[in-house]
């Protein structure tokens, strides 16, 4: 099974939500659910990469992997982020 | 200009030839952590190999101090850079932990209290080349380095060497740890660089 189109098609959602600050974002934690600001995240790094954890029960919520010339991110650990956007107008 | 540049496609030497390419050398020793460190009571702490079959093999702390002991000194090599020369250790080597162990696989997924893995294919673990240590440079391993006790696996890239370890597993193909799942090497060879996949 094939989806209709591939990862190219994310790239204008992405570019918008990359180009926001992160840290007010909400994070819902994956393992007991509770949502906190990005900047609340409990983390540990930045080397081998940086680590945050839920504040409520520890789980990982995210990690970000900087090597020269590319980023891993992992978010397997968030139920979903919220991230304020500018109204439109 | 020249169209191939001098470096191009070369490793980085160092002038010491115990320092893998690009590394260099520290005397202290660095804490790297990708979380709060646990504290494991000696009562409680346990190790524990668990085959392909599900079956489950575990040490209690005076059962893993009783097996023997090896002391021995190695170089260690973290990804993030650092090498630390000339390490004296001291713990169980794997292949007595293997001893009587039947399993057909080839690949280990280490675990650890706090939840980090690691993958160590099997080969890389036995004929002397990893230990699970509780003791450096003659004390007991603080919490910090992973003690009560942690894999030691020298040859690889130190992320290999899981802190806190708790267990063994043994599966039959080669699946990514906590930081392999995240960029970095399946394998993690120091002397090849093998840092991020695709390395």
């Amino acid at each position: 099974m094939s989806s209709e189109v591939d990862g190219n098609a994310l790239g204008g959602d992405l570019a918008e939500i990359f180009a926001v600050d992160l840290t007010g974002a909400a994070v819902t934690c994956g393992g007991c659910k509770t949502v906190s600001a990005v900047a609340a995240l409990l983390v540990w790094g930045p080397a081998p990469g940086l680590v945050a954890r839920c504040p409520e029960c520890e789980d990982v919520v995210l990690r970000l992997v900087r090597a020269p010339g590319q980023a891993w991110l992992d978010l397997r650990g968030a139920v979903s982020v919220r991230i304020p956007l500018p109204a439109p107008e | 200009m020249s169209i191939i540049s001098p470096g191009f496609g070369g490793r980085r030497r160092s002038s010491r030839p115990d320092l893998p390419p690009g590394q260099y050398l520290t005397h202290d020793f660095p804490v790297l952590s990708a979380g709060p460190t646990p504290r494991v009571p000696l009562d409680r702490w346990s190790f524990t190999v668990t085959d392909e079959l599900g079956q489950k093999t575990s040490w209690n702390w005076e059962e893993f101090n009783a097996l023997p002991q090896e002391e021995f000194t190695v170089d260690i090599h973290c990804v993030t850079k650092w090498s630390k020369l000339g390490t004296t250790w001291k713990g169980v080597a794997l292949d007595t932990i293997f001893e009587n162990l039947e399993s057909s696989a080839d690949y280990t997924m280490v675990h650890s209290y706090g939840g980090y893995t690691t993958n160590v294919p099997v080969e890389d673990l036995l004929d002397g080349k990893a230990w699970i240590v509780h003791t450096f440079d003659g004390e007991p391993l603080h919490p910090e380095h992973g003690g009560p006790a942690r894999l030691l696996v020298p040859h690889l890239y130190f992320w290999k060497s899981a802190k806190w370890v708790n267990g063994l597993q043994m599966i039959p193909q080669d699946e990514p740890g906590f930081w392999e799942e995240a960029g970095y090497h399946m394998y993690g060879d120091p002397w090849r660089e093998q840092r991020y996949q695709g390395d």
